[in-house]
């Protein structure tokens, strides 16, 4: 795996549809760790993370990966680098679990040449390290939720990228496959020092598993440390608007975050 | 998998010479087997049944050309919109060719077929913009349901106005009503000649595509991701449906469902990987063709029923069959 | 009534007296202009019984009929129109496009071109052949539970084979037969005759009184199949029985005067449009499709540079407000 390279944005607006949704946005994403973006529905985190992928258009400001503009690279050269998960991803009819993950080659297939041996070997190794030798030749639409999510993340590894972008790769799952995949995640980091950057639904989620925490409210970014840094009742009440009180995981020792709504309804 | 996919394009090599030979053996005239063989091998011989093969291989190949443009353009408009029910029929780019056709004939008294199947293409390829320009509005992206409405919707449109600039014109009139019903019947070899360009056009844009459009079938965003420019794989994918089906319908008629029906069956043996797709769609759709029509020239003795009607038939039932199989949520 | 209420009833109120009022009007046009023009005072008076030379012919016989073909067809396709959209809950889901109309007319074109048919054998065959082909779509939607979204894919395939078969009939027709053949494709109502428009009377209030009389389940089928159900509506039940309706209005309005294509597209979304989504669009849909027949056969016959039956007006007219409708409905992700 080459150097880690550093991304970072500076100044950035970026929208979709001609809205802006992110104003003005300086922030570098941590290489080397996992970063999780939170904040409440429409604030922007889906938006950020499409505007590094290059998949939302960027109306002033920059975006740079290592020391180039994003805009300046190829698209082929820019996905060498730069891997991502969407939400939800089309499932084509009839296709295997090791043709799909095939796919994640693509850039770097040479036109109109066929598969080289060191596609192959990668798409071994994405198997192997998200344990799916059983299923490699069985049809992705016969597969569950958990099982076809590795599949997914086992074609962006194919695709041997510094960095993985992941949108929500947990929302619809349950919740033994959510810890399953977030599990798998860690350790890809830690063992191939993948930069991870994902959006997450469930905050007390994120604060287990991230090293930093983006959190955002209404496309700005209002803090970023480590979780146990800056996960307290103030930035609960500002991201989520909601009263909280905050323990500490039994487990994990991470933040766990109890939403407080109106008890004495359930005290008859 | 590879053995699938070696075995698969035995059979269809097989079908495809299979419908060859049954086009050339059967029709309104049973011609016994060895005048067909002794057609095959000593051209020179000059008998009236050997001038009857010789009349049935100008439609064959002509239907053998169509049939595999029409089966190309169903996988890669398949593949391009990530939609199941797409076929020309469906959306409506049938009218849009008919359309153009039709005002060529009546206002500007085209009616050769190296002019007008220019205009075919236009008709065809703004239809299909349309078409999906208005499927795609809106926050759920196009959907089969959202394409296949576009189709119909923009196919009664344009339809009225074809009947507004035919009805006053009782010979185009005339002319159009047998134009309309998709037949080879009336190819001649400049019909083929004129076909083979197109034909080899197309599908050669659409080989060079492949690797593409199988990124492009796990969804734009993925697709984006992964290096592809969506855009304009869509745009060149679509031009290569457009020019194969276009072409194929100014010079036959409007056939329908083959494109629907032929990418589906091919699925089922060979998966959805479309390097491999293309070329067996190409012999699927031949064979599909050809048998379509040596049916109805069967059915229809002693005159015969023309391969669109039959492939409406065959087709309408596949695409139903295609619908009850989807599930319900990806509609 | 709150003052909103208030005015949103006030709007659909207004809206039925003005397409009413039109509808009369247009009639009444209708009875008034031909070869020969006569006045509304004239046309009173044929109607009440007096005899007037060629006026009591030219009106009772010629127009009379055509006005109450265009009338009651134009409810019937605007009402068919209505139930198809609201059950399949896809405003651009009609019978035009579902290939309820289409098989009507297949059975109906087959029966005059090739069977050499005429008189009631005609509409009895394409009343049926609607049925059964309508009762195939349904069943085949309903395996595994009713989906709309199947329905309407369906309807679509079976239209283009449909189509097909049409295209053959037509390319059989004998070429003296072809241009009459093709103008009541389009819907002309030139051969409309007083036995059927007076059949397409009796279907299109009958149905009008059947359909109103479960307005109010219909307007729950808007929230879906669950809400719909949960509120006592009884869907089983419902779906069969205003989809056998609609197809009946569509079946005899088709045999009476053709196809005329659009207008049960049009008439739903143009009625809900002008009366707004407070009350059942039932009526408003019903008027919004009588104008419309009756106005495209007046514009047909005298406002063209030739002669076109209504059909290829209201396809003219509507297919640039269809695919208005189509953009604008599927921006708001309006269909199913």
């Amino acid at each position: 795996m080459s150097e880690n390279m550093v991304m970072s944005a500076r100044n950035l607006a970026s929208g979709y549809d001609g809205r802006i949704i992110i104003p003005d946005m300086t922030m570098t994403i941590p290489a080397g760790k996992i970063s999780v973006l939170i904040g409440a529905n429409g604030c922007g985190k889906s938006t950020l993370l499409k505007a590094f992928c290059r998949l939302n258009r960027v109306y002033a400001g920059t975006i740079t990966l290592g020391d180039r503009d994003i805009r300046d690279y190829g698209p082929k050269e820019y996905a060498r680098s730069v891997g991502m998960l969407p939400q939800s991803p089309a499932v084509p009819e009839g296709i295997s679990v090791r043709e799909l993950v095939t796919r994640g080659r693509f850039p770097y297939r040479q036109p109109l040449k066929g598969l080289a041996a060191a596609d192959y070997q990668a798409v071994d190794r994405a198997i192997a390290v998200m344990g799916i030798e059983a299923i490699a030749d069985r049809n992705v639409d016969e597969l569950s939720g958990g099982q076809r999510q590795r599949v997914w993340i086992a074609l962006s590894l194919a695709q041997e990228t510094d960095i993985l972008f992941l949108d929500e790769p947990t929302t619809f799952l349950d919740i033994s496959y959510q810890i399953e995949i977030l599990e798998l995640l860690v350790r890809l980091n830690r063992e191939n020092r993948t930069t991870i950057v994902m959006v997450l639904h469930d905050i007390n989620l994120a604060a287990r598993y991230a090293d930093y925490l983006f959190a955002m409210k209404q496309g700005q970014l209002i803090r970023e440390e480590k979780p146990a840094d800056i996960i307290d009742e103030a930035l609960i009440r500002e991201v989520y608007g909601m009263e909280s009180r905050i323990i500490t995981d039994p487990v994990y020792g991470t933040p766990n975050v109890i939403p407080v709504g109106n008890p004495s309804l359930l005290r008859e | 998998m590879r053995k699938r996919v070696w075995i698969s394009s035995i059979v269809l090599i097989l079908l495809a010479l299979a419908a060859v030979f049954l086009s050339l053996w059967f029709g309104a005239r049973i011609i016994p087997f060895r005048d067909v063989w002794s057609a095959v091998i000593h051209p020179q011989l000059d008998s009236y049944n050997t001038r009857v093969v010789h009349a049935r291989t100008v439609r064959t190949l002509f239907g053998f050309l169509a049939g595999a443009a029409l089966g190309v353009s169903g996988t890669v408009m398949q593949s391009v919109t990530r939609n199941p029910v797409a076929d020309p029929s469906i959306l409506g780019v049938n009218t849009g060719a008919a359309l153009a056709v039709v005002i060529g004939l009546v206002f500007f008294n085209i009616a050769r077929p190296e002019q007008y199947i220019w205009l075919a293409l236009a008709g065809a390829g703004l239809t299909s913009a349309l078409v999906y320009g208005i499927a795609s509005v809106g926050a759920s992206g196009i959907t089969p349901i959202k394409l296949a409405l576009s189709g119909a919707t923009v196919s009664v449109a344009l339809g009225s106005l074809l009947t507004t600039v035919l009805l006053p014109d009782t010979d185009a009139m005339n002319s159009y009503r047998f134009w309309q019903i998709g037949s080879i019947g009336a190819a001649t070899r400049e019909h083929m000649l004129l076909l083979l360009p197109f034909f080899i056009t197309g599908l050669v844009l659409a080989l060079l595509l492949a690797d593409h459009l199988n990124v492009v079938t796990l969804g734009d965003e993925m697709a984006s991701s992964l290096g592809v420019n969506v855009r304009i794989v869509r745009l060149l994918a679509s031009a290569a449906g457009v020019i194969l089906c276009g072409a194929t319908t100014a010079l036959a008629g409007p056939i329908g469902f083959v494109g629907l029906m032929v990418p589906h069956l091919l699925r089922m043996m060979t998966g959805s990987d479309v390097r491999v797709m293309l070329p067996l769609s190409a012999l699927g759709g031949a064979s599909l063709l050809l048998i379509a029509d040596v049916i109805g020239r069967v059915i229809g003795r002693p005159g015969e029923t023309e391969v669109g009607v039959i492939t409406a038939l065959l087709g309408a039932p596949v695409f139903i069959y295609v619908i009850q199989k989807a599930k319900v949520r990806s509609l | 009534m709150s003052p909103d209420a208030a005015r949103r009833r006030r709007r659909w109120n207004t809206a039925v007296i003005v397409t009413a009022v039109l509808t009369v009007l247009l009639a009444g046009a209708m009875l008034c202009c031909g070869n020969t023009f006569y006045g509304p005072a004239v046309v009173f008076r044929v109607l009440r019984g007096e005899m007037i030379s060629s006026a009591s012919y030219a009106i009772l016989q010629l127009r009379l009929p055509r006005m109450l073909g265009a009338v009651f067809s134009g409810m019937a396709f605007g009402m068919a129109g209505f139930v198809f959209q609201t059950v399949l809950r896809n405003p651009l889901a009609s019978p035009d496009v579902i290939g309820i109309s289409t098989s009507t007319s297949a059975a109906a074109v087959f029966c005059i071109s090739v069977l050499g048919l005429q008189g009631i054998v005609v509409p009895a065959v394409s009343v049926v052949t609607g049925l059964c082909v309508s009762l195939i779509i349904y069943l085949l939607a309903a395996r595994n539970g009713f989906s709309h979204a199947r329905m309407i894919l369906i309807g679509i395939g079976v239209q283009a084979m449909l189509g097909a078969v049409i295209s053959w009939v037509l390319s059989r027709t004998s070429e003296y037969d072809v241009a009459n053949t093709m103008r009541w494709m389009n819907g002309s109502l030139t051969n409309a005759r007083m036995q059927e428009s007076l059949t397409v009377m009796a279907v299109a209030v009958l149905g009008a009184v059947f359909l109103f009389s479960r307005r109010e389940a219909m307007r729950l089928i808007e929230l879906g199949d669950a809400y719909a159900e949960t509120l006592g509506g009884n869907i089983r039940r419902l779906y069969p029985q205003v989809i056998a309706a609609a197809v009946l209005l569509v079946a005899f309005a088709t045999a009476a005067v053709g196809p005329v294509s659009s207008v049960s597209f049009l008439a739903g979304p143009i009625a809900s449009r002008i009366s707004g989504r407070s009350r059942s669009t039932l009526i408003p849909s019903a008027l919004a499709g009588a104008v419309l027949v009756l106005a495209a056969d007046l514009i047909g016959q005298f406002l063209m540079p030739a002669r076109y039956p209504a059909g290829v007006i209201t396809g003219l007219l509507g297919g640039p407000y269809l695919l208005y409708l189509l953009v604008t409905i599927n921006r708001k992700g309006e269909t199913a």
